[in-house]
């Protein structure tokens, strides 16, 4: 055998790296998520991923866990061509997984945890746990990641940085070599991630080949040896950390053309914004005061104008989503408060909804349609009150045709589509116009829309942004929440950036700036 | 800082099952100077004995979260199969065999219709409950049959001074308790319970879990047929009914959560059962008006599955995904 590092089988470097993505294409619904992704994770190294929310990184993730099986080109495990089909065929590749959301049993204990599918028994073929072995084998894992706890302890009791280094643990325990980890410090401490990178740091010093992916890009330029930057499913960067900057890192990532078509978008009404605040109530049709809820939002303060179409940003978690329920009245808030056109908003989102608030949630298929009704009926949804309105609380049909097809002329729904016809029928773009369709019937003064064009076609997102404009230019207060930066300049007045549940950047139309909101998004200390 | 106060509360909704135990012993015992006796004590244990074994059948059951009404309806056919062989002269053990065997068959077609028609387990067994039922009063003609007095004679044998259907049932318990804490099995169990979603993302054979659950479920409710047949010494067209929702109350009682993921046989399901009994004998005792036992029953249930809801309310507020990290907290 000829071990000399530049044999003929291994052309390109004297160590091919543990795992290699090659030429990686997938598609969703003809769309492409994935275009020739090339990088690879050598022994003994820290690899960090980076894009924006949608460049192809989950994706990426799940054709490595077997999750998904790529359209085109080649996954290599140990320079051996690597078909997951299952989350199985991972572990059995020593590849193993450290997600956001954890995936612990929360009822069981820490070494219950490492063991669940390998427990050490008294003898084989005998069905009988042998504790002790169990307590010694997980102490042994837990003193690796440095975690000073009983191993009879139940995980619940853990907080969330304590979990993270569990994960990691069952991932030593099941002798993982590659180990993937997914936006790990999310809902850590800084001290438990400082914990968490020098254990990264250790397993890396050990020989094991580290994937990290995060939005945190002072983390990964401090942690990671290489990186590799995503944007749109194709890599547009990638090499040693130090010949990046968090500058370069951010403009490589949104650094695109706009591609996507918006409406013209005339001068706004009047505007929330700072300056308008000086007047007394300012035309604002929903002031948010310094409202706060442990753990979700802290100190929020807004001003929506009437015509104003405002804009939400931010990553994954900032709490976007949380502040429009807490505003929908879906979720509790400790302090502040919230007025709709100057007077205390509060109860129930029914109540809400009487007063004129609405909102489009981020699943329109759970939460923003009944998937087996039909369009009328979806569409009538709302405004079903105000066509009842005899003593006896009777429907007036007759009523509810008329508006049914006023509102269907309105949201351009597709001419083939019949009233009666179920709403799952429709496609992506079609239903979302019946979710705006059934709001703007009850003509709200506040619309609050949570990533209303995710998983649409282009033509339907223009017709979407139109009707956001025309219900703005009738005097309405539009608040748009979405990950698309691009999108949110495209449609908006005034954008405000979230991060950790705090608002830390606003920025006017005329002073949109791409790497501007992302590094506010990103961290505070930039806005 | 909710944190903080929830995990108190926690502990004091555990507590309360065995709280409401002490307080039926001193009212009943205030009440009925019989109802404190050593051998009035034997007598509840006794009656508890089935519906205790039933009730650990059912835990296996709800600690995946899934929930058994066939369990009631399977007694029947169990002890309607098993009083015609008897009648007929068949051996006492053939007898015994055949009431485990309908339950295992019980359990099998339950199996079948969650794992591999999946369908939700309250529908699938509402559906082989009555079919149960049905085949029941088929088999016994809806005439009450009165049993050799081999079966009564079981139940009132004694090895070692313990009653016999006690024996049988302290020994049930000890292998539930002895699978679901020391076993592979058990553990997975629980943990398919708490997330059944990152059980199958883990690599549990989770259709293997649901079938064994429904399985023992299936022969624990054989087994609990028996035991009741042992002191009815007789099968009625009601035999069995309504068994069921005593094995849901006394594992409910005993903490066994209906969101899966959480209880025990030991004490849990045992105390419930005999909780459940104690209240039922103190009633007698204390010679209430019948018509009284099942809104006695009704408040009972309802009682542990709001303690159950309230408790499972707690559990979520104290793991609900936090956005900022606050300074204090945890």
């Amino acid at each position: 055998m000829d071990f000399t590092p530049n044999n003929a089988e291994r052309p390109k470097t004297n160590q091919e790296p543990v795992v290699v993505f090659e030429r990686i294409e997938k598609s969703f619904f003809g769309v492409k998520v994935l275009q020739g992704v090339s990088f690879g994770v050598g022994v003994g190294r820290i690899v960090g991923l980076v894009g924006e929310n949608g460049a192809g990184k989950s994706t990426l993730m799940n054709l490595l866990g077997g999750n998904l099986q790529p359209d085109a080109g080649e996954l290599r495990v140990n320079g051996h061509r690597y078909t997951p089909r299952n989350p199985k065929d991972a572990r059995a590749a020593g590849i193993a997984f450290v997600h956001q959301e954890l995936n612990l049993f929360s009822n069981l204990s820490i070494a219950e945890n490492l063991f669940l599918t390998d427990f050490p028994l008294l003898g084989i073929g005998v069905p009988w746990i042998d504790r002790r072995a169990l307590r010694s084998r997980a102490a042994e894992l837990l003193r690796q990641v440095g975690l000073d706890h009983s191993p009879d302890t139940l995980v619940e009791r853990l907080p969330a940085g304590e979990r993270q280094l569990v994960e990691i643990a069952k991932a030593l325990g099941a002798e993982a070599r590659v180990i993937l980890l997914d936006e790990p410090t999310t809902s850590l401490s800084s001290r438990e991630c400082e914990r968490l990178f020098a254990l990264v740091t250790q397993l890396r010093d050990r020989g094991m080949a580290l994937l990290y992916i995060s939005h945190a890009l002072g983390d990964v330029l401090r942690l990671c040896d290489d990186l590799v930057v995503l944007r749109d499913g194709e890599r547009v960067g990638s090499g040693a950390t130090k010949d990046f900057t968090h500058d370069r890192l951010v403009s490589m990532m949104v650094g695109r053309q706009l591609n996507q078509i918006y409406p013209e978008r005339r001068a706004p009404i009047q505007t929330g914004s700072s300056e308008s605040m000086a007047s007394p109530d300012g035309g604002a049709v929903l002031q948010v005061d310094r409202i706060s809820q442990p753990g979700i939002v802290r100190d929020l303060s807004f001003k929506l104008g009437a015509g104003e179409v405002l804009g939400i940003s931010g990553l994954m978690g900032a709490g976007r989503s949380e502040l429009a329920r807490i505003l929908f009245g879906l979720d509790p808030f400790a302090s502040g408060e919230v007025r709709l056109s100057g007077e205390l908003l509060t109860g129930s989102p029914r109540e809400r909804i009487r007063r004129g608030l609405a909102f489009l949630t981020e699943d329109r298929r759970q939460e923003g349609l009944c998937m087996e009704a039909s369009i009328a009926d979806n569409l009538a949804l709302v405004g079903l009150p105000a066509n009842s309105r005899t003593p006896a609380r009777f429907l007036d049909f007759t009523g509810i045709q008329s508006a049914v097809t006023r509102m269907r002329e309105a949201v351009k729904l597709s001419a083939k589509a019949t009233d009666g016809q179920a709403v799952r029928t429709l496609s992506g773009g079609n239903q979302q116009k019946v979710v705006l369709g059934k709001w703007l019937l009850m003509e709200p003064k506040v619309l609050l829309l949570d990533e209303p064009t995710r998983g649409i076609d282009v033509g339907a997102k223009f017709e979407i942004y139109q009707l956001i404009h025309q219900l703005a230019d009738r005097g309405a207060g539009v608040l748009v929440i979405s990950s698309e930066i691009e999108e949110l300049m495209g449609i908006c007045d005034r954008i405000l950036v979230m991060r950790g549940g705090e608002i830390t950047g606003e920025f006017r139309r005329d002073d949109f700036d791409r790497e501007r909101i992302l590094a506010a998004a990103l961290h505070s200390s930039k806005a | 800082m909710r944190a903080s106060n929830s995990r108190p509360l926690l502990r004091l909704l555990d507590f309360a099952p065995v709280a409401l135990f002490v307080a039926v012993l001193l009212v009943f015992g205030a009440m009925s100077d019989k109802f404190l006796t050593a051998d009035n004590f034997t007598q509840i244990l006794v009656q508890s004995s089935s519906t205790a074994v039933v009730a650990v059948g059912m835990t296996f059951v709800l600690l995946t979260a899934g929930v058994d009404l066939s369990v009631g309806a399977i007694m029947f056919v169990g002890a309607g199969i098993a009083g015609k062989m008897a009648l007929a002269g068949q051996p006492l053990s053939l007898c015994v065999l055949t009431m485990l065997g309908v339950g295992l068959l019980g359990g099998a077609v339950n199996a079948v219709l969650v794992t591999r028609f999946k369908l939700v387990a309250f529908i699938a067994t509402l559906a082989t409950l009555y079919i149960g039922r049905g085949m029941g009063r088929w088999i016994t003609q809806t005439r009450a049959m009165n049993l050799p007095d081999s079966f009564l004679a079981l139940g009132s044998a004694k090895g070692l001074g313990v009653p016999l259907p006690l024996l049988i049932a302290g020994a049930v318990v000890l292998i539930a308790q002895w699978v679901l804490s020391m076993t592979p099995f058990g553990r997975q169990l629980y943990a398919l319970g708490n997330n059944p979603d990152a059980a199958r993302k883990a690599g549990l054979p989770t259709t293997r879990l649901l079938t064994a659950v429904y399985l023992v479920c299936g022969v624990c409710a054989g087994l609990g047929g028996l035991l009741a047949l042992s002191q009815l010494g007789s099968v009625s067209p009601k035999f069995g009914e309504l068994y069921e929702f005593d094995a849901i109350t006394a594992a409910v009682l005993g903490g066994t959560s209906l969101f899966g993921g959480r209880g025990r046989v030991f004490p849990g399901t045992v105390l419930g059962a005999v909780l459940l009994k104690s209240i039922f004998n103190g009633l007698v005792m204390v010679q209430a008006d019948p018509y009284l036992y099942p809104l006695i029953t009704s408040s009972i249930i309802f009682g542990a599955v709001l303690i159950d809801s309230l408790r499972s309310h707690l559990m979520v507020r104290l793991g609900r995904r936090k956005i900022r990290v606050e300074a204090g907290a945890n």
